[in-house]
């Protein structure tokens, strides 16, 4: 009889669970969302002989508690999904403190089965575990895996099978024993909760009186719901915290916490684990000595990071290179193609521009995620943090900050998208907020490119200091402005550093290919659909209105009589010299028109608008429409400053005769220059990067970093450019 | 006699008396394996002394000194 097995994978970070969960899945996994957060959702399916099982993947946590987001999702799909089934996996190797979360998940009931993984470290480590003991201790089935290789996929599904089988669907959870204190304090509340039938629909009578003793904040809140019970249980908790403190100076979390461990501790002594020192350097420890050294670490770091940039950002530029010219090849199709009109311009420069510019970044995220996954698996992350975090501390960040901060652009043409993105190893939600809300004040590479065409106009003597500070002014910003987050809008305590430094193991091809692509196609698919509708509409403001028919008469003869006077100035010249001279006189006339047309359009008359205000930080005209057009992506700065001046088509790589242009022009004082230079450091992320803040944390965040970073940009601008007035 | 984890020097074996943190902190100490009767080494430092390496139950654990003064310890 075929038989539907619904099955959740469990297990604590840096365990194997996703490599098991890959090698039992194969490629039938897919990625989700729980709803409303950003926790993964993976869900696979697993067939062998007419069963057929339903794989969920929690995410790795190493407790059950509700402190963290991952953590209540592990719980919750649980406790409302009910799986048949929960594959534990555990760290073979950290036997320990692995089974901590294990009897907290038999503590809740499900039918359960134990993944011994990495047991070939095991053996390495001249450490025996005698899993059939374990398992005839703990009552479930264990199962030596190596998840790596694949060892003991079968077996595990097998077990899972049998368990399912013998279990029957129901639940039963294991009572564990906390002591002479809590003990007939817990007998007498989990009477009360099963006289008044208070939360058994969800939960085991007694895993809530535990959970009440925890001073579990989300069961406490289900519980004051519930009704008046709760009320008589908190009593009974004050009680009890009155207790454990006069005889153990302690609350009765800690003592539960403690009672636990003393319970797998007492297992493990009855000679299931044999050989091998705890305390023992193993040989990644050694390699630490080397890669956390107090010289040497900081220095490899940053030699790291550097590799990790250039690795991105040159190999990366020939695949982006191509996928560019292939929307340009297809701009010229649609050029051809298409009649000329709006909807020629429409898809030309709003659709095939727009999604163009954005898919032109996923070679850098492919690239970028591949090694940041490579790195963060083989264990480096963590010693990254370790040695960083005492100085972003200070900043109200955490040591994890790092690579993010970097990525965006900490070292100048890096991108905000994939430092945004890749602020997902960090583990600490505030800490990660900060992080994720100032990377964007960064030097990306489309800065990079406004910087130098600014740069080369303003400071040509000296263009490399002139860069260095600009960079120099970004850190000290990201810096200062999570100091400041965090002590408004991201307040809070510093959550706590306690970190687990894995040993190094290096990662299977598969598992960085696959968890590369769940980002890279996240990436095309939401981040496409929103900034199609964006570049349509910023193609639409620098578009419409129109010039009115008078004018573009007024230009048309202006053209002509270019042309003629082109044509009259220079009788000796043959047809051709003729036509290139008549080509270069209109061009002229084409570039004023442009020019007008896009003062006149509405991007335009929203910077005259706005001009007033502007004019506080001393910004030309030009400047103001540029900075609205580069919303769209930065580099449009330099192309819309370049139709602004009258000067038709100037490649962003190439833009010295912008530059020449922009010298000469008086608007530019030096106050006004330092002035753009800081608003175009501070303001407003592209909107590529607003989606990814958004998509990585909430729509109310992305919000507040558009209009939030507006207005500091602002006022630091007009700061900027008052103080400086007042020295030259 | 118990003192501050934060006194313990590289390469100093241990063991844990008492954990003094609540809240959130203090969960996740515990939960990590941070409680009474714990044996531990010091293994190491950051570059700038902070956070610190400590070796317990077969693996490895980093924590903030502000975090390690919570844990009151006895030199082994």
């Amino acid at each position: 009889m075929a038989q539907s097995i619904r099955v959740a994978v469990a297990g604590q970070p840096n365990c194997g669970k996703s490599t098991m969960f890959n090698a039992i899945t194969g490629g039938s996994a897919r990625v989700g969302n729980y709803p409303g957060i950003t926790v993964d959702r993976l869900e696979g399916v697993y067939r062998n002989n007419g069963h057929e099982v339903h794989l969920v993947d929690l995410p790795g946590t190493y407790s059950l508690t509700s402190y963290s987001m991952e953590e209540l999702v592990a719980r919750n799909v649980i406790v409302d999904e009910h799986p048949d089934v929960v594959i534990n996996m555990v760290d073979a190797t950290a036997l320990e403190r692995s089974l901590y979360l294990a009897v907290q998940l038999m503590e809740i009931g499900a039918p359960m089965v134990l993944g011994l993984n990495m047991m070939d470290e095991v053996k390495r480590n001249g450490v025996t575990i005698d899993t059939e003991r374990l398992g005839a201790l703990l009552g479930v089935a264990v199962v030596p895996c190596v998840a790596r290789v694949g060892q003991g996929r079968t077996e595990l599904m097998h077990a899972v099978g049998e368990t399912y089988r013998k279990s029957g669907g129901t639940w039963k959870p294991i009572h564990l024993s906390y002591g002479p204190d809590l003990d007939p304090i817990l007998d007498r509340m989990t009477d009360i909760i099963e006289d008044a039938q208070f939360l058994t629909k969800r939960h085991d009578p007694r895993w809530v009186a535990i959970k009440y003793l925890e001073n579990d904040e989300q069961v406490l809140e289900e519980g004051r719901a519930a009704g008046s019970v709760s009320g008589r249980l908190e009593a009974i908790c004050q009680e009890a915290e009155a207790i454990t403190r006069q005889r153990s100076a302690t609350t009765p979390d800690a003592i539960i916490a403690d009672w636990r461990y003393g319970f797998i501790n007492g297992l493990l002594k009855q000679g299931v684990i044999t050989g091998g020192d705890e305390l023992r350097r193993n040989s990644s420890d050694a390699i630490d000595r080397v890669v956390t050294h107090k010289v040497l670490g900081p220095v490899l770091m940053l030699a790291v990071l550097w590799v990790m940039f250039q690795v991105t950002f040159t190999i990366g530029a020939y695949p982006q290179g191509w996928i560019e010219a292939g929307f340009e090849k297809l701009a010229e199709l649609g050029a051809a193609y298409i009649p000329e009109g709006y909807l020629q311009s429409l898809v030309v420069s709003g659709v095939i521009g727009g999604v163009g510019s954005v898919i032109g970044f996923t070679p850098l995220i492919c690239i970028m995620f591949a090694m940041l996954v490579f790195l963060e698996d083989l264990g480096y992350m963590a010693r990254v943090a370790y040695m960083m975090d005492r100085v972003l501390r200070i900043f109200g960040l955490h040591g994890m900050s790092v690579m993010p901060l970097i990525m965006s652009g900490g070292i100048p043409g890096g991108c905000a998208v994939p430092g945004v993105m890749c602020a997902r190893t960090l583990r600490s939600p505030r800490e990660r907020l900060a992080t994720i809300l100032t990377a964007p004040f960064m030097v990306c590479g489309a800065k990079t490119t406004a910087y130098l065409m600014l740069v080369a106009a303003f400071f040509p003597d000296n263009p490399t200091r002139a860069m260095f500070f600009v960079v120099l002014a970004a850190w000290g910003f990201v810096l200062i402005v999570s100091r400041l987050l965090r002590w408004t809008v991201v307040k809070g305590e510093s959550t706590p550093f306690v970190m687990e430094i894995p040993p190094y193991r290096l990662p299977t091809l598969r598992g960085v290919v696959v968890h590369t692509w769940e980002r890279v196609w996240q990436y095309v698919k939401k981040a496409g659909t929103v900034i199609l509708a964006v570049s349509i509409l910023m193609w639409a403001i620098m578009t419409f209105p129109e010039l009115p028919e008078e004018t573009v008469a007024r230009f048309e003869a202006q053209r002509q009589e270019a042309v003629a006077t082109a044509k009259a100035g220079n009788p000796a010249a043959s047809e051709e010299e003729l036509a290139t001279l008549a080509e270069d006189a209109g061009k002229a006339v084409d570039d004023l028109q442009n020019e007008e047309a896009l003062k006149y359009s509405v991007g335009g008359r929203i910077s005259q608008f706005v001009e007033p205000v502007a004019n506080l930080a001393g910004f030309p005209w030009q400047a103001n429409v540029a900075l609205i057009g580069a919303f769209a992506a930065k580099e449009v700065f330099v192309s819309t400053m370049a139709t602004a001046y009258s000067m038709g088509e100037v490649d962003p790589e190439e833009p010295e005769s912008l530059s020449e242009r922009l010298a000469a022009d008086p608007a530019w004082s030096l106050p006004a220059v330092l002035s753009v230079f800081t608003f175009m450091l501070l303001y407003t992320p592209c909107m590529v990067t607003v989606v990814a803040i958004a998509k990585e944390t909430n729509w109310k965040w992305g919000v507040f970093s558009v209009v939030g970073s507006m207005v500091f940009a602002f006022v630091m601008a007009v700061l900027v450019y008052r103080v400086s007035a007042v020295f030259v | 006699m118990g003192i501050s984890m934060r006194k313990m020097g590289v390469n100093q074996r241990g063991c844990i008396q008492s954990v003094a943190a609540g809240g959130e902190m203090g969960r996740r100490i515990r939960d990590m394996g941070l409680v009474p009767g714990t044996q531990f080494m010091i293994i190491g430092r950051a570059p700038l002394f902070d956070p610190v390496a400590v070796r317990m139950k077969g693996f490895t654990l980093s924590l903030r000194n502000s975090e390690a003064d919570c844990i009151t310890v006895e030199a082994l």
